[in-house]
This record gives structure tokens, C-alpha cells and sequence, in this order.
């Protein structure tokens, strides 16, 4: 057994345990030990601000990507088997396109002289061009997009688990279909629910090209403090102590999730 | 600062990528050679028709190349693993001074570099020698400004006046130069940069900058989309817009002259060849070349006086002289200062604000 997991955990160990710990190393140790660069984040404004706006806007995106997947799942389970491929595929597409691409497209839509604006100016809605990128608004939007694929296809995979012949049982007991639905198939999806929008949460906290392409340099989340530390300011203990604490709240919140479901068994099929 | 540990990853990464192109070389079986690094594209297209070519092939030896946007990084992973493997470095003039203020970059000997000696004081350093010039400068759409377009820093401060939408590069170096100059500080009094000043100054135009933006290719499409109506950009990028068909152009006035220097890595294995690459890159007939081929200045003002720049095509270069005398030049000097590092450190607590 071991002989055949071995070349993988080699992977493993040279491609993320070793570049990791010499991150984490970096943070700790230059000409001697030092917390110097910890203390920083904790005492310094620019850190504590960093930091509360990129929970904000993970926040924020896993609340709209789930309204918006939701349904999208629910209609992908409900429909007859060709209809629910075509539905997947549709969700799927975007996933495989590029996210630099992606976050290009969306600036030829949102931008002033962009499709939406230029639209709206054509059926006389608005006379001034509407400010839809280059700030928070734009980043949300298409950071939504680009992340709506990891909510749909865990919230499908726990849906298609839950047996139909409860809702029939349910219905067949006099309960309308709304009360079937709250009662009954809504809180059986519950795992699908948390497994998405923890990954959901975990991806968003970590993006940097979306940010900073739409977002017109005002929206400065963490990963752009990892970069700014280490092309502006050549301090690469900064930039792995910052990069170490963002590790460590993702690690910590799949731990805490990890407590309520079975990550693996909500992703992993079956 | 990079580990003992990051030395040998670094190193053994580069070496693996360098020894490859390496044996490739051997062929030529060229007694002199040297490495050169600058930063790819076009530029480095330009510069290896104009001035690498020529060079090798005048002193007989064989120049290696390879190529980096950021070069910092690696110059401090090489020299302080003890083997560095490049020579000659084309880079901001900063990280050649701050380099050797930190020991990573030879002291020039400048008896060995004469066509050097020639140049202007403030175009070389103890450790480096101006090798092209570029400038940030004022850009504006002519669709927006027809005609009493903004001229100055002032101008682009003046919201009233010139009403619009404004991008600012999201970076100190340039930007508070700027800011000083629309608060009156004449282009030739700069430094030491009142940093002070130069924040307050930039806290009012603030609410009106739409984008700050972070590569020179988003200024580009930011003009030209019409994202923004003006926006301090570097010429170049202006000028290839400009080409392909959008109605903007820009001004020399006030602008900021920046440079790229080349330098030698501190203890590089070829020392002697590089310092005669060196002297052989400014000479004005090679450097004269150059901008026939992009839109970036000789570093060598001696240059434009050997006629083979044309005076229309000169007259359109940041560093000709007529249009350096419009614009304040940068001082690498004061922004490798620590009072220039400190004032690079404000900048992300300016930008949260």
C-alpha cells in the first residue's frame, strides 16, 4: 500500500509541504529568529483593514453565489435527465474559460463605454454612464461569476442524494409543495449547502486578478498584500507572514466545517 | 529578505534553466561571453537589432541572453547564493543604486567605460550607466479635449476647469513627483521630495481618480476605451495607442524622465567582458539606434548628435534635449534614500485610506 501512494505523497511533499514550510520559515527567520513581521499585521491598519475587506467580500460573494446556485441546482435535479446536462453544461463552460479572460470579459460589459452602459444610454434609462467597475461592485460581480460552478456542483451532488420518494411521502400526507420543500427537502440539502459555500468562501478569500482588474485599485484584498510586499517593497517575510495567517484561516475554517459535515463524502460522490 | 534555504532553490532552479540555453551557446565556442538580462517583448527585441548585435559582433564576443520583468528578486537570490550566473542586468536605475548600496552590484570603473565618462553627471551612478529613457507624462483623450487641453499637473488637478474622468498609476515613484508639480514645486526643485506636501496634495484629487492603475498595459486600454478622459501614463504605451487609431495623445511637459541603467551583479563570472558590453552599449552610434526601432530615448544624449536620428523622429523622444528640459528628472538617488523607501511604505496606507 504504502509502495503505491508513495510517488504521490512524494508530489505532495516537493510540490506544497516543502515550498509551505519554507514560506512559513521565511515569516519567522531572517538573520536570526523574529516575530517582527507578525507583530506588523497585528498592529498595523492597513493589515486589520485588508483583512476585514476580504471577509466582507468573501462573505458577500458566497450569499449571492448561493441565492443565485441554488436555484440553479434545484433546477438541474428537477428536470428531466437531457434538460439537467444541458443545465450542468451551461454552469460548467465558464469554469473551463480562463479567469483573465473572464475578468476582461465582464470589464468590456461593465465599463463606461462598455455594453451595459452604452444599452442602457441607447434606451434613454440613464444619462450618465453608471460606475459599475473599478470598484467593489464590479469586483463582487465578477468574482460571483467566476466562483457560481463551485457552489452549483456540490449543492447538484448532495441534491441528487436525496431520495424522491420522501418528497412523494411528504405530498402524499397532504403537505403543498412549498411546505414539502422547506420541510422536508431544504434541510436534507443542508450539507450541500455549507460544503459550497465553504469553498465558495475559502476561493474568494485568496483572489487576486479579479480584485485587482476590476476593482481600480481601491479594493485591496490580502493576496495583494502578498504581492505589493514582494514587487514594491522586496520583503518577502511580510509577504509569507501575511500569506501564512491567510493559510491559517482557511485551514482553520475547513477544520470547523470539517466538525458539522463530511467535506469529502459532499464532494466525493456517493 | 530571502533564507539560506531560498539561495538554493533559487539557484539551483536558475542554473537548471540557464544551463540548458547554456549548452546550446557552446557551439559558438566564443572565448568571451557574457549574460545580459532585461525585461523581454518588444523592447528587448528592439534593443537586441540596435545595440546587443552590433555589440557583439564589434567586440568579438557572445552575448547570452534572458529575460525577466522583474529582476530584483533574482539578482538578490544570485549574488547572495555566492554564484551569480548573469553579468549585465537592464533594469530600473533604482535597483542598480539600492543594489549597491546593499553589495550586490560591481562599482563601475569608469576610465574602462569612456563613452560613459562623456554623459551627463546625473545619468550614471557608482554603479550604473543610463542605458534609455522613458517618461511619465500627462495623456488625454482628444475626444474630451478637443482643443484647451490640460497641459500641466495643475490642469489635471483642476476638476473644474477640466472636467473628466482621471487615472493615477498606483505607485509613489512618478505620482508624488506629479503632485508636487501640480502644488507649484518647479520640475528642477524636486528633491529631496517634500512627501508631506505631496500626500496632502494627492488626498485632493483622490475622490476624482476613477482607476489607480497597477501595468502599464491597463493604462493603455484605459485611454483607450475611454475609460478615463486623462491619466498619467508612460509615452510609449501612449504612442502605440496613439498608432493603432485612438484619438489621444499626451504632453512632455512635466513630465518625469525615468530611466532603466544597465549594472553588473557583484561578483559576476565574466566582470572584465561586461564592463567592455558596458562601455560598448552607450556608445552613441548603437544608442542612436535604438529608438529607430521603439519609442524609448537613447540613454546616451550623444546620440542624437550623430544623425541617425532624424530631427522629426527625435523631436518625439523623452530624452531629446528640447523635450528633457520640459520635464523634471527622476533621482533614483533620493528614492533608494531611506527617506525614499519610507515614503514608497506610505503609499499602501494612502491607497486603504
Amino acid at each position: 500500500m504504502l509502495a503505491l501512494v508513495s510517488p504521490a505523497l512524494l508530489v505532495i511533499l516537493l510540490l506544497i509541504v516543502l515550498p509551505v514550510g519554507w514560506l512559513a520559515w521565511q515569516s519567522i527567520y531572517h538573520d536570526g529568529f523574529t516575530l517582527e513581521h507578525y507583530r506588523r499585521i497585528l498592529n498595523e491598519d492597513i493589515y486589520w483593514r485588508s483583512f476585514a475587506l476580504t471577509f466582507e467580500i468573501s462573505l458577500l460573494v458566497t450569499v449571492l453565489a448561493l441565492v443565485l446556485g441554488y436555484p440553479v441546482a434545484y433546477a438541474a435535479n428537477a428536470v428531466p435527465k437531457a434538460w439537467s446536462v444541458v443545465i450542468l453544461a451551461l454552469v460548467v463552460l465558464p469554469f473551463w474559460t480562463s479567469v483573465l479572460v473572464r475578468a476582461y470579459a465582464w470589464l468590456a460589459l461593465l465599463q463606461r463605454t462598455g455594453v451595459i452602459n452604452q444599452f442602457l444610454r441607447y434606451l434613454d434609462v440613464i444619462g450618465e454612464p453608471l460606475a459599475l467597475v473599478h470598484n467593489t461592485f464590479g469586483t463582487v460581480v465578477a468574482t460571483v461569476h467566476i466562483l457560481l460552478p463551485f457552489m452549483v456542483l456540490p449543492l447538484y451532488a448532495t441534491m441528487q442524494k436525496i431520495p424522491n420518494d420522501l418528497m412523494q411521502a411528504g405530498a402524499s400526507l397532504g403537505g403543498s409543495p412549498a411546505f414539502t420543500f422547506f420541510r422536508v427537502f431544504m434541510p436534507l440539502s443542508l450539507p450541500g449547502v455549507l460544503a459550497g459555500s465553504t469553498m465558495v468562501f475559502v476561493l474568494c478569500l485568496g483572489f487576486y486578478i479579479t480584485p485587482e482588474l476590476l476593482g481600480g485599485g481601491r479594493t485591496v484584498m490580502v493576496s495583494m498584500l502578498v504581492s505589493r510586499n514582494v514587487e514594491l517593497y522586496n520583503q518577502f517575510g511580510a509577504a509569507s507572514a501575511v500569506a501564512v495567517v491567510l493559510l491559517l484561516s482557511v485551514l482553520l475554517i475547513f477544520f470547523v466545517v470539517g466538525r458539522f459535515i463530511s467535506l469529502d463524502r459532499v464532494l466525493g460522490q456517493k | 529578505m530571502t533564507t539560506k534555504l531560498g539561495f538554493r532553490f533559487g539557484h539551483a532552479f536558475l542554473g537548471a534553466s540557464l544551463g540548458a540555453f547554456g549548452l546550446a551557446c557552446t557551439t559558438a565556442d566564443a572565448a568571451e561571453q557574457i549574460t545580459f538580462v532585461s525585461q523581454g517583448g518588444a523592447y528587448q527585441q528592439a534593443q537586441t537589432v540596435a545595440i546587443l548585435d552590433p555589440s557583439a559582433k564589434k567586440l568579438g564576443i557572445t552575448i547570452n541572453q534572458d529575460s525577466i520583468p522583474d529582476a530584483w528578486p533574482a539578482i538578490k537570490t544570485q549574488v547572495g547564493s555566492g554564484k551569480p550566473i548573469w553579468d549585465v542586468v537592464d533594469t530600473p536605475t533604482g535597483y542598480c543604486l539600492r543594489g549597491g548600496e546593499q553589495g550586490l552590484i560591481e562599482k563601475l570603473d569608469f576610465s574602462k567605460i569612456p563613452n560613459a565618462a562623456a554623459m551627463p553627471e546625473a545619468y550614471r551612478s557608482p554603479y550604473s550607466v543610463s542605458y534609455e529613457f522613458y517618461s511619465s507624462v500627462l495623456a488625454f483623450s482628444q475626444k474630451t479635449f478637443p482643443k484647451d487641453a490640460p497641459n500641466s499637473w495643475a490642469d489635471f488637478w483642476d476638476v473644474k476647469k477640466f472636467p473628466g474622468r482621471r487615472a493615477l498609476r498606483n505607485h509613489p515613484i512618478a505620482t508624488l513627483e506629479a503632485a508636487l508639480m501640480a502644488d507649484g514645486v518647479a520640475p528642477d526643485k524636486l528633491y529631496p521630495l517634500d512627501v508631506d506636501r505631496a500626500f496632502k496634495k494627492l488626498e485632493e484629487i483622490k475622490p476624482n481618480i476613477t482607476v489607480w492603475w497597477t501595468s502599464g498595459a491597463q493604462s493603455a486600454q484605459l485611454l483607450n476605451d475611454g475609460e478615463v478622459d486623462m491619466e498619467m501614463a508612460w509615452n510609449g504605451r501612449v504612442s502605440a495607442v496613439a498608432k493603432e487609431g485612438a484619438k489621444v495623445t499626451f504632453t512632455y511637459n512635466q513630465g518625469i524622465l525615468q530611466s532603466t541603467s544597465l549594472c553588473v551583479l557583484k561578483g559576476a563570472p565574466n566582470l572584465e567582458t561586461a564592463v567592455k558590453f558596458l562601455n560598448e552599449a552607450v556608445d552613441p552610434v548603437h544608442q542612436a539606434n535604438l529608438p529607430l526601432n521603439i519609442d524609448y530615448g537613447p540613454g546616451n544624449p550623444k546620440a542624437f548628435d550623430t544623425g541617425v536620428i532624424k530631427p522629426e523622429r527625435a523631436a518625439q523622444l523623452p530624452s531629446e534635449p528640447a523635450n528633457a528640459a520640459k520635464q523634471a528628472l527622476m533621482s533614483y538617488a533620493w528614492w533608494s534614500s531611506p527617506a525614499g523607501e519610507a515614503a514608497e511604505k506610505r503609499w499602501a496606507a494612502f491607497m486603504q485610506k
